[in-house]
């Protein structure tokens, strides 16, 4: 019975793989297609003296609140990559369960039964957000992400249904992990927003040249404005992973904190994030300044997921990986 | 805006480049290095910098979490390592440079935090502020006009206010052209500033206890053998490593005794046999009161006991061996903890045997719960129970160095002085005893004999006095975190002006303090609250 859950599990999880990679590549025809659909914009910004600048700002300005219309404005493309993203997040979730089943505890003790989690609670956390903010045009960059760590995990990480070790026996192991992918979550869209944030703001630097689907997405100001409030709920996620890492780290090890690679890196982040919060009140540190802030602290949480975790010598060691 | 925050801050009035920089005296210049030390740009460049200098510690082995690992670096990178001790790159988080950056950081802190907590303490003393002459230029500006009477229609807007938690002023006042004008005042969100200081506060808070913490308290270590007890006392751990202000008095009296130990492996799944899914120490623990109790030290449940809290943390096999001379005489008889080398407990161990014999004698071998031989030929251990018990033992004669009065590990042995008599250099081979087994020292030397085996369990002893501290401070900076970050703090005007054919104009305004995505939206809401109890319909 065991070994089926546990194919299933895996069966699901190529499923869904299989259907991220269609969404993905809608995503990616969609924003091709932001690229080519708006000509008005493109036509106006581009080519035009700086005379007319006046006139260019006025028309950007209708096509940046385009997108903030509604579902009604959706591409052909869009529709089917959010319906895909759906479907292989189903699939996703409904794997995880079945590992969680065949295990008999919360599946993220190793590397693999991370990887399928994290995956499935960044996606989660990125359709879910939509019903906050039309964020869609991240989908091509959280979609194309996930199915990469999941594809990653899946062919090398992959180990069959083992118990869990006494160590692990605990249920801060669902609080503290789950918290912390949720984080992760938060600041994976905020990288993601800081990230476009940049280039737009190069675009309006530069009087609207510059990748056209830009002209789709909300200006820098805007973007900047949604990272912070994402990456604002992922730093209150990252305090409390802090703690109960230490809480249950007592409990465990008997101290709550001794600088073990995880812990030192978990901090690193956590005081990045925090500058990055600062910095959003210091003046001339607002735009691109943070923005890159908080792409530095999300390329240190990913380092802190996978080189961490697989080169570095530590308590946190997974099982077999 | 507010005096009490740095002059970088982004709310602060931007500094006026017209203005020329005074010649400064001694005083002048402390101010000023105040000044730079409490500025959000240092607190950033500090942070930044922490997180920066927190990254060697990760890269290198410490040694506080993993001394062995630092003297393998010194064997691996002999040129490299008196460089990085030097730098105290082995002890990052205790280092001189790591330590200075925190504390400045602290320092630049508190310089921020005492400012604004006196400024806040007055804020949250005094009445919203005048309404400003013009609000048209501030945040969600609506204005309606209105058949109605000006000073009734604050005061329900007042009311609405004050229902939604605002605290509220009136202030009556003429515009420049003689028209009466009535305005209301609102303003809440004191808690945002509160959560602010709160985490802030908090975050020093912890740095103070984890300092006493480290001071008052202790940890100790200590192998137990089934059947064996530990009584708290400095003597009787194996180490031990006290705070700076540690006095043995602090150690309650208290006798903790192994009776059972008990690990389960896995035995069904294929994929991972032999793989440890439980593990209890059943202890029986007597207090200065006389009270006998019985508990279960799991690994993830500590015991507290005396003000300690003890933690399961090993476990292995202890070999009772018992070693007579030829005269059959019992010399030496023990449960010798093996530590275990792998996950199926092939376990390396010492015997000394220093009395009772022609010469003194000490054996260094392995002890394996499941003997099993690899194609090398070597023995391994097949599983981590005891179903084919094996202690295979090296002999060793000549000075165990226990006399030098040099403090020995009782988990190696030096063998350099020492003759083999037993094992893969001397004529006979090495020991081979499965239990109930006696065999024959070489040279008639005596017998040793496997008479059972035992588990061991290690325990972590840990006395830390400021831990309920530590995790007060972290549940308030959750807490400060939450209310800081989330809790929009606003403004909120409505103005009522009478006009020249008798009807009224109504306004209504927001001004964010801090953070407030959502104002424009809140002051339209109270601007539609407001009209609708009016009975007039909006048109922003």
């Amino acid at each position: 019975m065991t070994l089926t859950l546990e194919t299933t599990s895996l069966i699901a999880v190529y499923s869904a793989m299989v259907v991220y990679t269609f969404a993905f590549i809608a995503f990616t025809v969609d924003l091709a297609r932001r690229s080519a659909a708006e000509p008005v914009a493109v036509a106006a910004s581009v080519g035009q003296s700086a005379a007319t600048s006046a006139r260019t700002s006025v028309l950007e300005k209708t096509t940046t609140d385009a997108p903030t219309d509604g579902p009604a404005r959706m591409s052909r493309a869009m529709r089917m990559a959010m319906g895909f993203t759906i479907l292989g997040w189903v699939l996703h979730v409904v794997a995880v369960v079945l590992r969680g089943f065949a295990a008999g505890y919360a599946p993220w003790s190793n590397m693999y039964g991370f990887a399928i989690t994290a995956t499935a609670l960044i996606v989660g956390v990125f359709l879910f957000v939509q019903f906050w903010q039309d964020l869609k045009f991240l989908g091509a960059y959280i979609v194309g992400f996930c199915l990469a760590f999941l594809g990653l995990a899946t062919v090398n990480f992959y180990v069959a249904v083992a118990p869990q070790p006494p160590a692990l026996q605990s249920a801060w192991l669902v609080i503290h992990v789950f918290v912390a992918i949720l984080g992760t979550a938060f600041f994976a869209l905020g990288g993601g927003l800081s990230v476009v944030q940049l280039l737009q703001s190069r675009r309006e630097a530069r009087g609207g040249e510059g990748m056209a689907f830009l002209a789709t997405l909300p200006n820098a100001q805007k973007l900047e404005n949604l990272a912070y409030r994402l990456i604002l709920v992922g730093f209150v996620f990252w305090t409390f992973t802090l703690i109960a890492g230490a809480v249950w780290a007592e409990r465990a090890w008997g101290r709550y904190w001794g600088w073990d690679t995880k812990e030192v890196w978990t901090f690193i982040i956590w005081t990045i994030f925090a500058g990055y919060i600062h910095a959003r009140a210091t003046r001339g540190w607002r735009g691109s300044r943070s923005a890159w802030l908080a792409i530095i602290g999300f390329a240190a949480v990913m380092f802190n997921f996978t080189v961490v975790n697989l080169f570095f010598k530590g308590l946190h060691a997974y099982s077999g990986l | 805006m507010s005096s009490s925050r740095p002059s970088d801050h982004i709310d602060s009035a931007a500094p006026d480049p017209s203005i020329a920089q005074p010649k400064l005296g001694p005083i002048g210049y402390l101010r000023f290095f105040w000044r730079q030390l409490t500025s959000m740009r240092t607190a950033l460049f500090l942070l930044l910098l922490l997180a920066f200098a927190a990254i060697p510690g990760s890269l290198v082995a410490q040694r506080s979490s993993d001394p062995n690992g630092v003297i393998q670096y010194r064997v691996d990178h002999p040129d490299l390592y008196p460089i990085l001790d030097a730098l105290q790159v082995f002890n990052t988080y205790t280092s001189v440079w790591f330590s200075s950056i925190y504390l400045l950081l602290f320092v630049s802190l508190i310089g921020c935090i005492v400012p604004r907590s006196i400024h806040h303490y007055g804020a949250l003393r005094s009445r919203p502020p005048k309404t400003p002459a013009r609000l048209n230029r501030l945040a969600g500006y609506t204005a309606v006009n209105a058949e109605t009477d000006a000073a009734s229609a604050v005061d329900s807007a007042r009311a609405h206010l004050n229902k939604l938690r605002y605290r509220t002023e009136l202030y009556p006042s003429t515009t420049r052209d003689g028209k009466a004008s009535f305005s209301v005042s609102a303003e809440r969100g004191y808690l945002r500033e509160t959560g602010n200081l709160v985490f802030h506060t908090a975050l020093v808070g912890i740095l103070v206890s984890v300092a006493i913490g480290g001071s008052f308290g202790y940890s100790g270590q200590r192998v137990v053998v089934e059947g064996q007890k530990f009584v708290n006392v400095l003597g009787d751990y194996d180490s031990f490593n006290p705070g700076r202000f540690f006095e043995s008095d602090f150690l309650e009296p208290y006798r903790i005794s192994l009776d059972k130990f008990d690990a389960t492996y896995e035995l069904e799944n294929t994929q991972a046999i032999g793989q440890a899914t439980d593990y209890s120490a059943y202890v029986t623990t007597t207090t200065p009161d006389g009270e006998d109790k019985t508990a279960n030290i799991k690994v993830n449940g500590p015991l507290a006991i005396g003000g300690t809290d003890v933690f399961l943390l090993g476990n292995g096999y202890a070999p009772t061996v018992v070693i007579r001379d030829p005269e059959g005489t019992v010399v030496w008889e023990d449960s010798t903890p093996f530590l275990p080398q792998d996950a199926h407990l092939t376990s390396l161990g010492v015997l000394k045997v220093p009395d009772g014999l022609a010469e003194q004698l000490g054996l260094v071998g392995f002890f394996y719960p499941t003997a099993a031989k690899l194609p090398s030929g070597a023995l391994t251990s097949g599983f981590p129970e005891l179903l084919d018990p094996l202690l295979t033992l090296r002999a060793f004669t000549g000075d165990l160095g226990l006399d030098s009065g040099v403090p020995r590990s009782v988990y190696q042995l030096a063998t350099d002085d020492m003759t083999e008599i037993a094992g893969s250099n001397a004529d006979t081979p090495a020991l081979e005893l499965r239990p109930g087994q006696v065999v024959d020292l070489p040279n008639g030397l005596g017998t040793i004999e496997l008479t059972e085996v035992k588990r061991f369990a290690s325990f972590d002893i840990h006395r830390d006095p400021s831990q309920i501290w530590v995790l007060t401070f972290a549940i308030l900076i959750l807490a400060g975190l939450f209310t800081g970050l989330f809790i929009p703090r606003r403004r909120v005007w409505v103005k009522a002006t009478d006009n020249a054919d008798g009807s009224v104009t109504l306004e209504y305004a927001g001004l964010a303090r801090g953070e407030d995505p959502r104002l424009e939206a809140a002051v339209a809401d109270i601007a539609a609250a407001h009209s609708k109890q009016l009975g007039l319909k909006v048109e922003p």
